[in-house]
């Protein structure tokens, strides 16, 4: 049924009332979780209710939400409004867990382990990687089912929109955006109201709005996220922007490989079509907006602004030069707003609970709460979001737990293929929009990719210009040819044919990189060469001159010694891929070197610190 | 009337240029690869030169001129992949499949493709078959796993 502004608030205070009332069982059905079983665990888990007679019986519900975040601890159960939380969960253990949701008495077993203090805890309160988070651009994100619009309405949903539209003009509303500061959240870190209010002065009358969900930077996943769990957040942001500046057509770019976040904003959209939420004569103030979804075709450069507006025209991707504002001309040469999907989930929030809500979380130059992909080599690879300001040592450590397996920190690469990786001296540094670009790297979209003493930094440089030389799109030549050399460059080190004069090389082409460059990937190229090689200088001087790859990771630059430590457990001979390792129980394993591929499975596996990397020659 | 079965998605799609990817997305879909023939018949409906057609098929990596094999596997080589060492799950689906990565096996059962990036950090290193997903993946796994083991 189409709602009014009059009937919105009594549909809402009747689904609160309802739901108020149900006890429910939450199962995320994720990307993540379903990979590992999710839906088999709901299916379970709703025959056993039913044998358990409480299916369809008000107050219990199941729920199938979407990701939480920590895909690696899925499938993911939790019992609402109580918070227990159980982790690794499997078909076979659904009647355990209908049980447990009757008793009140957790199931031991499913529960989440603390490593630190070998602790188990029943609610996702207690655990320190939910309890050190402050969720708000996240605040749905495995609360509700992403299909259901009546469960979004009833945690305040579309109510900000209701307020817009019942009174403010799209002057006020771009004023609050202004004054709670908030800065766009997929890189950039531009001023969102300040961009709303250029587009609404442009001359015109068509105008776009765009949802940037082209979440490219490797290694970053709140975005799709988000989509996949909260898909009205997004379409709620994205129609009160379209009402500030004067829009009446709204696209949502999507990458083609987050299939189910495309699925879940399909019907998001057309329920809130239905519900007289989009399209003609939203809530019956004769304000019209419709959203369409456009799909990517997996080009990374797609998620630079200009190159993801000729995207949607149905053309190559390939980015304009940057003097021509997409607020003057963007889409179809139009007036265009494009925001990234964290940005416009932050909106509505803003809106209902006022500017200096906002404004006082955060620091000054960053307002709010920031989603960050932790993972790699952390104890708890997941989605955290907390307050702009946080150092980086609280969010590795404190919240995702550390390094695993004891091993010590290297490195954090910030920002993905336009950012940088940061050593353990620079952890204290605040993560917000402007301390890490001090540093040489940047936050960008919020991935954080932990690196321990087994990662090579001059790899991981090697590793993102041969992505970046992949993704170029070839139109400008600094770009399309400075990165090609770069690589072959970075090659050669890796193969321990670096010259003396390398360094010096790499400086002067990563200087024409970022100077020479049309857009942001090929001016941001140069970043995670020139701060590896500012903070790891004596990692790729080894490399050169000693030809030693100390991570382990440059076939040509180590080889692998077990040495007399070795208790003879067998585990790595059982380990090695190419069965090279020889050797009775009990007795000191050895390598035969002639047959070694170097992939360091028995270093990973052993417990007894016997595997050593060595030098090759 | 077209001759090579995609009129129902031509018909889906708004005949301007601005569906060409779309509609390039669908064709894919069906047939696992862009028959060359279809693409003069887009050209035609979105009303734009065969050129520009070639253009988009061939600057999209989502696009392939060379028909998908029945089984998909992609490895993901995002950062976090990378980290936790992607490089030698693709070595081992190379030596298992017998193909380099962009290529299909020439039973045609097989295509292995390395991605940038799925989303699925949380549990890299991240390989998947067809649309299911595998995570914290062990490069020992991947025969079982394509169903090639001894």
């Amino acid at each position: 049924m189409k709602q009014t502004l009059a009937t919105l608030p009594v549909l809402r205070a009747k689904l609160k009332e309802e739901r108020s009332k149900l006890r429910c069982i939450m199962v995320c059905c994720g990307t993540g979780c379903r990979a590992r079983g999710g839906m088999q665990v709901a299916d379970a888990i709703r025959d056993e209710l039913s044998a358990a007679g409480l299916a369809g019986s008000v107050p219990v519900e199941l729920t199938r939400t979407g990701c939480h975040g920590w895909c690696e601890q899925g499938p993911i159960v939790t019992f609402e409004p109580e918070g227990v939380f159980y982790t690794q969960v499997k078909p076979e253990k659904a009647k355990e867990i209908v049980a447990s949701f009757q008793s009140g008495e957790p199931v031991s077993k499913l529960l989440f382990r603390d490593t630190k203090t070998k602790r188990s805890i029943v609610t996702y309160h207690e655990i320190p990687f939910y309890s050190k988070q402050t969720r708000w651009a996240m605040r749905n994100v495995g609360r509700i089912s992403p299909t259901e619009i009546g469960q979004y309405i009833a945690r305040d949903g579309y109510k900000a929109l209701e307020k817009v539209l019942s009174g403010m003009t799209p002057e006020d509303v771009i004023s609050e955006v202004e004054k709670a500061g908030l800065r766009g959240r997929g890189g950039g870190g531009f001023d969102a109201g300040r961009k709303w209010r250029s587009c609404r002065k442009a001359k015109g009358d068509v105008k776009y709005l765009i949802c940037n969900g082209d979440e490219g930077d490797p290694g970053a996943f709140m975005d799709r996220s988000i989509m996949e769990a909260d898909p009205h957040g997004v379409l709620e942001g994205m129609i009160i922007a379209a009402y500030a500046i004067g829009a009446r057509e709204g696209f949502i770019y999507v990458r083609q490989e987050y299939p189910l976040a495309v699925e879940h904003l399909g019907m998001a959209i057309a329920s809130a079509r239905e519900n007289g939420l989009l399209g003609e004569n939203i809530l019956g103030t004769g304000f019209s907006f419709d959203i369409r979804i456009a799909r990517g075709g997996g080009a990374f450069v797609c998620g630079e602004s200009s190159a993801l507006m000729r995207s949607i025209e149905g053309k190559p991707g390939e980015p304009r030069a940057k003097y021509v504002h997409a607020t003057d001309r963007g889409l179809f040469d139009r007036p265009t707003v494009l925001n990234n999907v964290e940005t416009f989930i932050n909106v509505p929030l803003i809106l209902d609970r006022g500017a200096a809500w906002f404004a006082a979380l955060g620091t000054d130059g960053s307002k709010g709460t920031k989603a960050f992909s932790v993972v790699g080599k952390v104890n708890h690879n997941g989605l955290i979001e907390v307050p702009m300001g946080m150092s980086l040592k609280e969010l590795i450590f404190d919240v995702a737990g550390g390094i695993p397996k004891g091993r010590t920190f290297k490195a954090v690469q910030t920002g993905g293929p336009s950012g940088g990786c940061l050593p353990e001296a620079l952890l204290d540094l605040p993560v917000d929009f402007d301390s890490l670009t001090e540093a040489g790297s940047m936050m960008g979209s919020g991935g954080l990719i932990v690196m321990d003493d087994r990662n090579c930094m001059v790899d991981v440089a090697r590793y993102f210009i041969h992505f970046l030389v992949e993704e170029s799109c070839g139109k400008c030549v600094p770009c399309r040819d400075g990165l090609k050399q770069l690589l072959e460059i970075l090659a050669r080190i890796t193969k321990g044919q670096g010259r003396e004069d390398d360094l010096d090389k790499i400086d002067s082409l990563c200087f024409v990189l970022t100077e020479g460059s049309l857009c942001a990937l090929g001016k941001s190229a140069a970043n995670p060469v020139l701060s590896t090689v500012r903070h790891f200088r004596e990692e790729y001087e080894q490399h050169i001159k000693d030809h030693f790859c100390r991570a382990g990771v440059c076939r040509d630059l180590c080889r692998y010694e077990i040495t007399d430590a070795c208790t003879g457990c067998t585990l790595c001979a059982k380990a090695c891929p190419v069965e090279c390792i020889a050797g009775d129980r009990k007795q000191v394993h050895v390598i035969d070197q002639s047959k070694c591929t170097r992939c360091g499975s028995c270093f990973d596996v052993c417990n007894f610190g016997a595997v050593e990397v060595r030098s090759a020659r | 009337m077209g001759a090579f079965g995609i009129d129902d998605i031509l018909a889906r799609h708004v005949g301007q240029e601005q569906s060409l990817i779309e509609i390039l997305h669908d064709i894919q879909l069906r047939f696992r690869h862009l028959p060359q023939e279809t693409l003069a018949e887009v050209a035609g409906h979105c009303g734009v030169p065969l050129s520009r057609v070639y253009s988009v098929a061939t600057f999209y990596t989502a696009f392939s001129f060379t028909k998908k094999g029945d089984t998909v596997c992609r490895i993901c080589m995002g950062t976090a992949c990378h980290v936790k060492g992607a490089q030698l799950i693709r070595e081992e689906a190379e030596k298992v499949l017998g193909i380099g990565a962009g290529r299909t096996t020439s039973d045609g059962k097989y295509s292995l493709e390395v991605v940038n990036c799925v989303g699925a950090c949380a549990m890299a290193p991240v390989v998947i078959v067809n649309e299911a997903y595998h995570g914290k993946f062990k490069p020992v796994e991947l025969k079982k796993l394509l169903g090639r083991g001894e």
